[in-house]
């Protein structure tokens, strides 16, 4: 609790045993009014000099003001200790909503909690502790174990594994070494790294993350300027409300001090305050705890657009695939599967060829460089090599043709490596780009949540986007585009799109005009790439397609926390209107349905936070 | 330009909004945010005229919440 909010609490002690006194005290007449006065103004004096202050500078119907008015006219009809409850009641709301937001702000802040302090910079060889901002592009820092990562750089010297936890919400494990880059907001877990800066601190990932974070609120979501229109006519319209409820009635039928009391009730509950925080603070508990899981979401207006998704069009190469060429396959004919890889990869160990680097990614055992000989790269062909004294071919069918040998024929599309040893066939290798371990889930997850059509778009060939799609259970496709058939694609794609939006999710390098057109742009893989966080509403920290539907996910909880929100709030103050007219509802049901229904509003808020994995 | 500025003690939403609102509608200024949550507020304005928009901007902020303090 902050000095402010103890000084209130005493207060209100204070305030409530005076009441209880005056209550007990069998005082009457003249002298009571005084003695009500005491706790009032104990508990309330704030209030009335708020009140006063703001008319002063033109500011009338604030919540200082109503409450002003309802109490003092409680007072004025002889509910004494009426006014002085609504007042103490008043002010426990108050307290409790303070409370709540300052509790619900820091533990949003703490998952942010990635800026940096401090930076020890390497001076003739001695560590210095300065400020980030301090530090120079070219400058030498030091990290020692336990400390997070000040600035973007690359590490000149020490090895260690880093936690990028807060930045991706991935638990596992980066392991750098010298020549890697290393991007601030990391935690260096084991050794001590030197690490030469390459980004000022307000161009390095951490500052940026949290500037793109804390400005989400910038774009406000619909419902949210439903809501702050909303306050700006509800609050006049309840107090005209409350006005005429003070006067037509008594003139016609008389009973006047029970006329305005019931307007009173209604300028209690004519303050907009619980929807107005209510709402920004749902989204933003959302947009951090989204941050928390390395999703970026630039706005509140984008978890709206996700929570309605009904497409998603995905790139495939780098956002469905890897991107880099594996071995998905063996077809040995007759030999082991090792022995054809090995074989393989022993033939291609000196070549350079992205090829020649998958085989030797997927081959673990490599016949020993010395045993491998007569070395000859054909072009176009592949390799024929003496190994062990055999002569082996590794390479396509050509190669083979050309030395009399007939290959099997694959029915899996990629790249095919034929082997061949001492003019035998030993059968094949395929090589293609592999699909993310999590993209078939990631599908089928965003079906069950109700995505109606899902899309794959690639520059590459039809038979190996339809090898794809069909593994991942995608609906439709269109490939061998030119990048800009995306955009055209996408917008045939939004005008059949009859309910719903349209999400575009791509790697981000070249996407940018596509991840502009769709309603929703999800960039992915956006670790220290500007050009992704620039272009896209949504940003991926991981490469992981899983986190898509994580995303919708998140943005459907937090917008159903925001209607509940709305709802109850309009709700319960709705029916205390109507029970106030018909002079059921007493005044401090009116204050629960301001003060109280915040409070309850802001503790459903803070659900946000919690994210659903 | 645009600066973001801390703000002290600023206790209801309500007035963010006001201040939000009132912000953005003085002359010179284009774009503008208070920020409840953050308790920060961003000004986005005319280079030449900075500083005397942060004047009129912190005499409108005195006047909707006298409360909250604006660190400049």
């Amino acid at each position: 609790m902050t000095k402010k909010q103890t000084k209130l609490l005493i207060r209100i002690g204070v305030g409530a045993v005076l009441l209880l006194a005056a209550v007990l005290l069998p005082v009457t007449g003249l002298w009571r009014l005084p003695l009500f006065l005491l706790p009032y103004c104990t508990v309330g004096y704030d209030v009335l000099w708020k009140a006063a202050r703001n008319i002063v500078h033109g500011q009338v119907f604030d919540e200082n003001f109503l409450m002003c008015v309802a109490t003092l006219g409680a007072l004025a009809i002889g509910e004494y200790p009426e006014a002085v409850f609504v007042m103490l009641f008043y002010q426990v709301g108050e307290l409790f909503q303070s409370v709540a937001v300052g509790k619900s702000r820091r533990s949003i802040a703490s998952l942010m909690d990635i800026r940096p302090d401090t930076a020890n910079l390497l001076q003739n060889g001695e560590p210095v502790k300065v400020s980030p901002e301090d530090v120079r592009v070219g400058d030498v820092i030091l990290i020692q174990p336990g400390e997070k990562i000040p600035l973007d750089g690359v590490v000149i010297e020490g090895a260690s594994s880093l936690s990028t936890v807060a930045l991706t919400g991935e638990s596992a494990p980066r392991d750098v070494a010298p020549g890697d880059t290393v991007l601030s907001g990391c935690v260096n877990m084991q050794g001590v790294l030197q690490v030469r800066v390459q980004k000022p601190f307000a161009e390095s990932t951490a500052v940026k993350i949290l500037e793109l974070v804390e400005n989400a609120g910038a774009v406000k979501a619909k419902s949210e300027n439903f809501i702050t229109k909303f306050a700006r006519w509800y609050t006049p319209v309840v107090v005209i409300a409350a006005l005429l409820l003070a006067v037509v009635p008594p003139l016609v039928a008389g009973g006047w001090s029970q006329w305005i009391h019931r307007a009173l009730i209604f300028l209690v509950v004519s303050c907009p305050c619980a929807l107005v925080i209510s709402v920004p603070l749902t989204f933003f508990g959302g947009i951090g705890g989204a941050s928390r899981s390395g999703i970026l979401i630039k706005g509140s207006q984008y978890m709206e657009t996700l929570a309605n998704v009904r497409t998603v069009v995905f790139d495939k190469t780098g956002t469905l695939t890897k991107g880099v060429f594996e071995v998905v396959a063996v077809h040995p004919h007759a030999v082991s599967e090792a022995q054809v890889l090995a074989l393989a990869a022993s033939a291609e160990q000196f070549s350079t060829h992205p090829i020649a680097l998958s085989l030797r990614a997927a081959g673990k055992m490599l016949i020993p460089a010395e045993q491998v000989t007569d070395v000859q790269e054909v072009a176009g062909r592949g390799v024929a090599a003496t190994v062990r004294g055999v002569p082996v071919l590794v390479g396509n069918e050509a190669l083979l043709r050309d030395h009399g040998i007939a290959g099997h024929p694959c029915h899996k599309t990629g790249t095919i490596v034929h082997v061949a040893a001492g003019g035998k066939y030993l059968g094949h290798i395929v090589i293609s780009d592999a699909v993310k371990p999590h993209a078939a889930d990631a599908v089928a997850r965003l079906k069950a949540l109700g995505v109606a059509r899902t899309v794959l778009l690639t520059g590459d060939r039809q038979a190996a986007a339809q090898e794809v799609a069909g593994a991942l259970g995608i609906d439709e496709l269109f490939a061998e585009l030119l990048p800009g058939d995306k955009v055209d694609r996408v917008e045939a794609l939004l005008d059949r799109q009859e309910r719903g939006t349209l999400a575009f999710v791509g790697d981000g390098m070249n996407d940018a005009p596509v991840l502009a057109r769709a309603d929703v742009g999800i960039a992915m893989g956006g670790m220290g790439s500007d050009a992704a966080i620039e272009a896209a509403d949504v940003v991926l920290m991981d490469d992981d397609p899983a986190r898509v539907p994580q995303a919708v996910a998140i943005a459907r909880h937090t917008l159903a926390i925001v209607r509940q929100n709305i709802a109850f709030a309009l709700g319960v103050k709705a029916l205390v209107l109507v029970l106030a007219a018909f002079g059921l509802a007493p005044m401090w049901l009116a204050v629960f349905a301001d003060v109280g229904v915040s409070v309850i509003a802001i503790l459903n808020a803070t659900r946000a936070l919690r994210v659903a994995a | 330009m645009r600066k973001t500025f801390e703000l002290i003690d600023l206790d209801c939403a309500n007035c963010a909004a006001k201040m939000e609102n009132g912000i953005k509608q003085l002359e010179g200024v284009t774009n503008a945010s208070v920020n409840f949550l953050t308790q920060k507020m961003t000004v986005e304005a005319d280079d030449a005229r900075f500083s005397d928009v942060m004047k009129q901007v912190v005499k409108l902020c005195r006047r909707i919440e006298p409360d909250c303090e604006i660190v400049l």
